[in-house]
């Protein structure tokens, strides 16, 4: 067989939507109720759920994602601690259905950054100082830039970003981890024979 | 040879590949553990490369996520209302027949749910690595293993390799001291300890309980706080094996049997930290100041002693949205709250001592007029164990409906939901905003405080009827 592939991604440009709050859960990016599915296609349209619909089904204004000046921002600023909860790879995946390409954060729950680098929805932590100024300043455009590793403000600074190095590796050049687990197949059957 | 910790010991010998500054580590899985909700797109991926299981003889299934707990549903012949649902459990079942692995169907003896049917069986074992699409599976570190959860495309990776790539996670000891009086129980500990250190507390950490007061504690009380450090944050909780977990497990089905028991014995009791072992952290908590905690918000940690009044958190937009969407004002006491909904079950709090902790609060009592109250136990066999001690009859003559082993009303994707604007007191493990159903108000809290609160019909102590 030829290792599973997934499209190259060397960074996402983008204006940013902001949703300030702490701890944003994963039951809040794609409620439970719509996790009976067998698929992974189609779920942007449930993304945030509840905060965007009312119970008839009528968008809420208020809410961020449905108003006029965010449509089109694949970039979301999050509050800290983003994505705890679940291990839903559905929340991702709903992100991604949406449009979202990447979530900014001074702290994102372990699975789910786990889950969104293998699927390409960058999840960048920034410190502080950086969280603060993104939002402040919602819908400005910002660079991610995978292969300089920046973080690049609309004036021009650029902002060092980390991403564990063998994610980043497989986010540049197409490569999906299950192909390099499977290179190792002759390695793990050793182990197995020797050990398990 | 220097000092190593439980998680170390562990984590070395599951390396295929140790970790480099370029590649993470190849670590091998010894127990996978799946279900009908996050496994589907997985078994898709390896049908799609044209790969098998490499090894079924390590995959265990089961159905409990959005698998209705009504017996006519199981057992009878009332359809599964959820369309969607009922496609997720034939999807599993079709799976398990084409690839060969063992599942415990929807009216097998064994099912039950994930986190209660391993450790039931014997195959959650000390110094194992297990691994579940669920984040939930930090419950099995209580017999000393390395548990956690997994998503759909790791889910992928153990199915075809039986490996996971991974960072090594840093090590956390939190250390418990002092005896839990009566009444105060595994969870109000658990939840006191997410209280302290915060729902992010734990983040990038493997947890290891320690200290007098976690050593005795029973396998179901570890299992209970285990189960909850993923709402600290935790990718992992763990619990040193010692002659409690080796008295629960000694017959059970899956344990090794006979000399191999004996030799396993030999290795599981090399696995404790050694003495002078260095943890990344260290918090210490002091149980004998606990008293029944209950949770007041939207996330966990949002979590207060039931006589206390609800925190006032001045400039926190986060504390107002969760007390807005709870319908509560800070300084208000939480007790003598009203109560429409009771809920004991969920991989946290299902388990035989769980159900016996209730029914000693509900024996002779009733449910309070307008007060439903659920009662799901965690596996078949947890719901066969307490019918032969006739805790049953105690739930039933109370007024409370008796089910079929499930998830349940945890995550109200299976037709066992909270209505919008309603108080739920839940011994499940999440308490965010539509968790039981959209709209659905969940108070987290003890089998026992549930049980008061049903009684009464609104927020009460336990140590109010517990004599």
């Amino acid at each position: 067989m030829n290792p599973p592939a997934r499209a190259p991604i060397r960074g996402i440009r983008s204006r940013t939507v902001v949703m300030p709050g702490a701890n944003i859960d994963t039951d809040q990016i794609i409620p439970a109720r719509f996790l009976t599915t067998t698929t992974r296609e189609g779920l942007g349209s449930k993304l945030f759920n509840d905060w965007r619909y009312r119970p008839d089904g009528a968008p809420r204004t208020e809410f961020i994602l449905n108003q006029p000046q965010t449509q089109g921002c694949r970039i979301l600023v999050a509050g800290r601690n983003f994505g705890c909860g679940s291990s839903r790879e559905h929340a991702p995946w709903a992100l991604l259905d949406y449009g979202i390409g990447a979530v900014i954060s001074t702290e994102i729950a372990d699975i789910f950054r786990s889950n969104s680098l293998k699927n390409g929805l960058l999840p960048i932590v920034v410190e502080e100082a950086t969280s603060r100024w993104l939002i402040d300043h919602p819908g400005e455009e910002l660079d991610i830039d995978l292969e300089k590793m920046t973080l690049t403000l609309p004036d021009g600074r650029a902002i060092s970003i980390q991403l564990e190095a063998f994610a980043r590796y497989c986010l540049l050049n197409g490569i999906d981890e299950l192909g390099y687990l499977l290179a190792q197949q002759e390695r793990i059957a050793l182990y197995e024979r020797t050990r398990a | 040879m220097k000092p190593r910790t439980l998680f170390e010991k562990i984590w070395e010998q599951h390396l295929v590949t140790a970790e480099t500054a370029d590649t993470p580590a190849v670590l091998y899985i010894d127990l996978h553990l799946i279900h009908e909700v996050t496994s589907p797109q997985a078994f898709e991926v390896l049908r799609v490369n044209g790969l098998k299981v490499r090894r079924p003889d390590r995959t265990l299934g089961t159905l409990d996520h959005s698998t209705p707990t009504r017996t006519e549903q199981i057992f009878g012949n009332a359809p599964i209302t959820i369309e969607s649902a009922a496609r997720q459990i034939q999807v599993l079942e079709q799976n398990s027949v084409e690839f060969g692995v063992e599942l415990f169907g929807l009216r097998s003896d064994g099912r039950g749910i994930v986190h209660v049917i391993g450790p039931e069986l014997g195959a959650t074992q000390p110094g194992s690595t297990i691994v579940c699409g669920d984040s939930h599976t930090s419950t099995h570190g209580a017999f000393g293993a390395l548990a956690f959860g997994i998503g759909t495309t790791e889910v992928g990776h153990v199915l075809a390799t039986q490996c996971l790539l991974q960072r090594r996670p840093r090590t956390f000891a939190v250390e418990v001291s002092g005896q839990l009086h009566p009444a105060v129980t595994a969870k109000d500990l658990i939840l006191a300890i997410i209280g302290r250190i915060g729902v992010a507390g734990g983040t990038g950490h493997v947890i290891e309980y320690r200290g007098e007061t976690i050593r005795a504690l029973s396998m179901d009380e570890r299992m209970t706080v285990c189960n909850m450090s993923i709402e600290a944050g935790a990718r992992a909780g763990m619990v040193a094996p010692d002659a409690t977990t080796f008295s629960y497990l000694k017959g059970r089905p899956r344990a090794p049997q006979a000399r191999d028991w004996e030799r396993a014995l030999e290795q599981w009791q090399e696995l404790p930290s050694d003495p002078g072992a260095q943890f990344d952290r260290t918090t210490t908590i002091d149980a004998a100041s606990l008293e029944p905690m209950i949770t007041y918000g939207t996330n966990p940690g949002m979590v207060i002693p039931i006589s206390s009044p609800i925190p006032a958190i001045q400039g926190d937009t986060v504390h107002a949205r969760a007390l807005d969407y709870m319908g509560f004002s800070p300084g208000e006491p939480i007790r003598d709250k009203p109560v429409n909904v009771v809920f004991v079950g969920s991989c946290t709090n299902s388990r035989l001592s769980d159900l016996r902790q209730a029914a000693e609060v509900l024996k002779g009592r009733h449910v309070a007029r307008g007060v439903r109250m659920l009662v799901v136990p965690g596996s078949q066999q947890v719901k066969r164990d307490a019918e032969a001690e006739g805790l049953h009859r105690v739930f039933i003559d109370a007024g409370a409906e008796w089910r079929e082993s499930g998830c349940s009303m945890c995550i109200g994707m299976n037709g066992d939901t909270v209505s919008s604007g309603q108080y739920s007191v839940s011994t499940s493990n999440r308490n965010f905003e539509g968790r039981q159903g959209k709209g659905a108000r969940t108070l987290l809290a003890s089998p026992a405080t549930a049980a008061a609160s049903a009684v009464r019909g609104k927020i009460t102590d336990p140590r109010e009827l517990l004599s």
